[in-house]
Order: C-alpha cells, then sequence, then structure tokens
C-alpha cells in the first residue's frame, strides 16, 4: 500500500502523470484537499469515491479544463499549470478525455463527430486518410454501422463508446474516462469495461479511470484510490484497499457492490 | 494555506458579481477582437452560419417589412393630406425606412431569431459539456463557435436590413400604388431624392454594428450558460432582453452621431 502523502519521486520516463499536493476550492467549498496520485505509464488508476465528491474536478484540472488553487500537475513531463496555450493544446492531443455525458457534438453525425478533432488538429491529412481512421476507430468500438445517425438516435452505451472513439482517433497516450459505466445496465457496463481494458492493450494508453462503479473498478483497475474528503485515503490494487477496517472505505464496499 | 472562508469581498457579493460579470464581458469583447483576424478563419463554418441566419429571419423579415411599409404610409397619408404635400410622401417613407426603420426592424427581429437561437444553442452545448469537449480535443472553442457566429451575424444582418428596406418600400408603393397612379421608378426615384450618402452609410454602420450586438450578446449569454436546461433558457431569453436593451441605446447614439457629422 502506498502513503498518498509521500509523492513518489518524478520519473518522466516511466510515469504519465504526477499529482503532487493539489488543492482546490468553489467558493467555500474544498473539494481537492492535497492529493497526492502518480500514474504510472501503460497503467489503469480507477478513482473510487462517491458521487459528488470532486473526482471529476481531478481529471478536470489534469486537462487544464480547471486550475488547481495549488498544487502540481506533471502531464507526460510537462507542468500543466506553466503550459503556454499553444503548449497545453499539444498536450491536450495526447491525452483523450471521455465525458460522463459523452459530450457528442449534438448537431453532426457520428462521422462528422469523429472527423471533426482530425479536421481542426491534423491539417495534412487527406480526405481519405480521415476516412481510413474514422472507419479503423469506429471498428475497434464495434459501432462502425452507426457512422450516419445522429447522436440522438444512439443509446447510452452507444453513446459512451462514440465519446471514447472520438478521443482515440487522435491516438492520446493517456484516457481519462469521467463515470464511464454511469447510468448504463450491468451488461453494457461490462461491455464498456471490456473496451476500456482492450483501449490499453490496442492503444497502450495509461488511464484515469473516475467512477463510483466498484465493478468496473475491479474489472479495470491495475490500481484503485479510494477519494474520501478531498483526498484520496488508501491506494493499491483492488483487494487492498478493500482490506481495511476504515469505516468508511468498508461502507462503501458493503452498500455498494456484495452486501 | 488561505482560509477560503474567511474571503471579503471588495464592496459587497452583489456589486462585487456585478463588476466581475461586465468585466468578464468586456473580455469576452476583446476576445472577439483579438482572434477574429488570426487564422484560423473557419470560412465554411461562417457561410454555414450566414444561411443559417438568413434562413432563420427572412421569412420574418419579409412579412413584417412589407407590412411595415404599408401601415407606415397609411397612416402618413392622412396628415400629408391636411397641409397638401401627399407628393412627399414617397420621400417621407424613404427617410423613415431607409434612416431608421429597416435597420431597426431587422435588428429587433433577429435579435428576438437569431440572438436567442445562438445563445440557446451554445448554452446548451455548455451545459452537456459540448464546448469542453472541443477545448481537450485542442479545438478553440471561442473561435470555432462565437468568432464565426459573429462574423456571420455582422454579415447577414446589413443584407438583411437591406432586404427589410427594399421589401418596405415595396409594401409602401404598392398602397401608394392603390391611391394614385405613380410609377414604380418615379416612387423610387422620389424616395431616394432626400436621401444623402451619409444617410446610406449610416445605415449600413448601423446595421453592422447591431449585428455585431447580436452575435456577441447571444454568444456571451450562451458560452457562459450555467446550471442546466434552466440556464440554457434563461440564456436565450437573457440575449434577446439584452440585445434590444442595447439596440435601442446603439440607436440613440448613432444617431447623435450622424447628426454631429451632417451639421460639421
Amino acid at each position: 500500500m502506498e502513503n498518498q502523502n509521500i509523492p513518489h519521486v518524478i520519473s518522466h520516463d516511466e510515469q504519465a502523470i504526477v499529482i503532487k499536493d493539489l488543492y482546490k476550492s468553489f467558493d467555500d467549498l474544498e473539494v481537492l484537499k492535497g492529493v497526492n496520485l502518480t500514474v504510472d505509464k501503460g497503467e489503469n488508476v480507477v478513482v473510487l469515491g462517491k458521487s459528488g465528491s470532486g473526482k471529476s474536478v481531478l481529471i478536470k484540472i489534469i486537462v487544464g479544463l480547471l486550475k488547481a488553487d495549488r498544487g502540481e500537475v506533471t502531464v507526460l513531463g510537462q507542468q500543466v499549470a506553466t503550459l503556454t496555450d499553444k503548449e497545453l493544446n499539444a498536450l491536450r492531443l495526447r491525452v483523450g478525455f471521455s465525458f460522463q455525458s459523452s459530450a457528442l457534438y449534438d448537431s453532426m453525425n457520428i462521422r462528422q463527430n469523429l472527423e471533426f478533432p482530425l479536421k481542426m488538429n491534423r491539417k495534412t491529412m487527406s480526405r481519405r486518410e480521415i476516412i481510413k481512421a474514422v472507419d479503423e476507430v469506429l471498428e475497434d468500438v464495434g459501432l462502425r454501422d452507426k457512422m450516419n445517425q445522429m447522436p440522438s438516435d444512439l443509446s447510452g452505451g452507444q453513446r459512451k463508446r462514440i465519446g471514447i472513439a472520438r478521443t482515440l482517433i487522435l491516438r492520446p497516450e493517456i484516457m481519462l474516462y469521467d463515470e464511464p459505466t454511469a447510468g448504463l445496465d450491468p451488461i453494457t457496463s461490462y461491455e464498456i469495461n471490456k473496451l476500456i481494458n482492450e483501449v490499453q492493450q490496442l492503444y497502450n494508453t495509461s488511464s484515469i479511470i473516475i467512477t463510483h462503479d466498484l465493478t468496473c473498478a475491479k474489472e479495470t483497475a491495475d490500481r484503485v484510490a479510494m477519494f474520501v474528503e478531498g483526498r484520496f485515503t488508501r491506494i493499491g490494487k483492488f483487494e487492498e484497499v478493500f482490506n481495511t477496517d476504515d469505516e468508511q472505505v468498508r461502507s462503501f464496499y458493503n452498500y455498494n457492490f456484495i452486501q | 494555506m488561505i482560509n477560503i472562508r474567511t474571503k471579503k469581498y471588495v464592496i459587497s457579493k452583489v456589486l462585487d458579481a456585478f463588476f466581475i460579470s461586465v468585466n468578464r464581458a468586456y473580455l469576452f469583447v476583446i476576445q472577439f477582437f483579438k482572434q477574429v483576424l488570426v487564422p484560423p478563419f473557419h470560412f465554411s463554418e461562417i457561410v454555414n452560419q450566414c444561411f443559417e441566419i438568413g434562413l432563420r429571419a427572412l421569412s420574418l423579415i419579409t412579412l413584417t417589412g412589407f407590412i411595415i411599409g404599408i401601415v407606415f404610409t397609411k397612416q402618413s397619408r392622412p396628415s400629408l393630406e391636411d397641409f397638401g404635400a401627399t407628393s412627399w410622401l414617397p420621400s417621407l417613407i424613404g427617410i423613415a425606412i431607409v434612416k431608421a426603420l429597416g435597420p431597426l426592424v431587422t435588428a429587433l427581429i433577429c435579435a428576438g431569431k437569431v440572438g436567442s437561437g445562438i445563445g440557446a444553442e451554445l448554452g446548451s452545448m455548455r451545459v452537456t459539456e459540448q464546448i469542453d469537449a472541443m477545448e481537450v480535443s485542442a479545438i478553440n472553442p471561442f473561435k470555432y463557435l462565437v468568432v464565426t457566429r459573429v462574423t456571420a451575424t455582422m454579415i447577414t444582418i446589413p443584407i438583411l436590413s437591406f432586404y427589410c428596406i427594399v421589401v418596405g418600400l415595396l409594401g409602401s408603393y404598392v398602397n401608394v400604388r392603390a391611391e394614385e397612379a405613380t410609377s414604380f421608378i418615379a416612387f423610387f426615384q422620389s424616395a431616394f431624392s432626400t436621401l444623402h450618402f451619409l444617410d446610406l452609410s449610416t445605415s449600413v454602420v448601423k446595421a453592422l454594428i447591431f449585428g455585431f450586438t447580436i452575435g456577441i450578446v447571444g454568444s456571451y449569454k450562451g458560452f457562459y450558460a450555467t446550471k442546466g436546461t434552466q440556464g440554457v433558457g434563461k440564456a436565450a431569453n437573457q440575449a434577446v432582453v439584452m440585445a434590444m436593451f442595447l439596440i435601442f441605446i446603439e440607436e440613440v447614439v448613432i444617431v447623435q452621431v450622424s447628426n454631429w457629422i451632417r451639421y460639421f
């Protein structure tokens, strides 16, 4: 078990994300209270905690959507807070973000949704190369037959898959999943969990998966970080994290997973 | 560690919030001027938005412009008849529609149809995290969504304004023709006889400024929408109210400035 108060020594070659002593507040509400976490390259780390506890804030700080009040976030060897807009955008191309709501562009069909990041960021790609990339990534998420449909025509699980495909099309080195199984039935959740593991293997990504779903955590995590009251109380393998007498951690396990 | 619970307001919570929002609006406008001349320009999206805006407002502008032409002519005729000056009717209509009613009516219709549409669209994109999705894909949402829409309103509203003037004058001609034997050419010659270059250029500048106002207010309200679907409705509503309020203020200022120029 790691002690979350002792940050890892940064080695840019091995660690995809290093978070040190991170604080974030919204008005009077302190959400992050000194968070420390490292994600090794090729590793899936699941951040587990109650809904509304501020887990998503953490990954939004990692991609620069929110600014931390204090602390350091290093992604692929670059300190996010010190980057210029141009540098931050270059970094964002290497980090995929799958939103809880999928955040598909509802005025575009699925093909256009997937083409859009490529057209905007890979100006040298030919039309043929873009079509090929879209076909490939849709094949990877198993939804090639949906490419001409609108997002509103898809189910929740399909929307999640397309959301993941849209981030994968830029071939990211890191994937950040925000509640990937929230609101999905158990079978669709299982498929999404399987997809997260396939993405890790196929695209060799490092991932942070934000969830309150213990099944998702168990199936996808190399390590689990238990987020309680603004900081990580336990980090380690799934079984190690829940092998504790800590009431808050035990109750989360008991009421969420196997009572 | 900073204890945020002891945070003090500079004046008061409400006034601080007001000045912060004014500053944010100011920075939003500055941001537009900074980005509008810098590539990439997203021409296809601008053209797309021009069509969207034009199509959204065209039918209403046609109807309103035509009716205004007829009604204004009908209402002006008895007063002019009292002074035996009905021959001045086309000139009066020309001045009223070209200098004031055309751009103003177009702007008010577009504030309702287009401004609310932009506010609701961007607001919906904000609350469903589509704007965040653009940002994390290294796409500048301000450039792609705001700059294109404001540019499109600045192009389209002067064109719609010109169209409204033409339709309004046609409406007026229909009414005049029903009362007396005036040719189409004679009516238009008379309508434009008292108008000068300054009047026409003021009208164009006015439409351009109204276009900017509608685009920027709608975009600003939508871009910073919060609190879910309720926030989207609020953004659309505020976009219309704020744009109309600013349009009336701008109308007064522009008329005053154009009069200063005229007598300079």
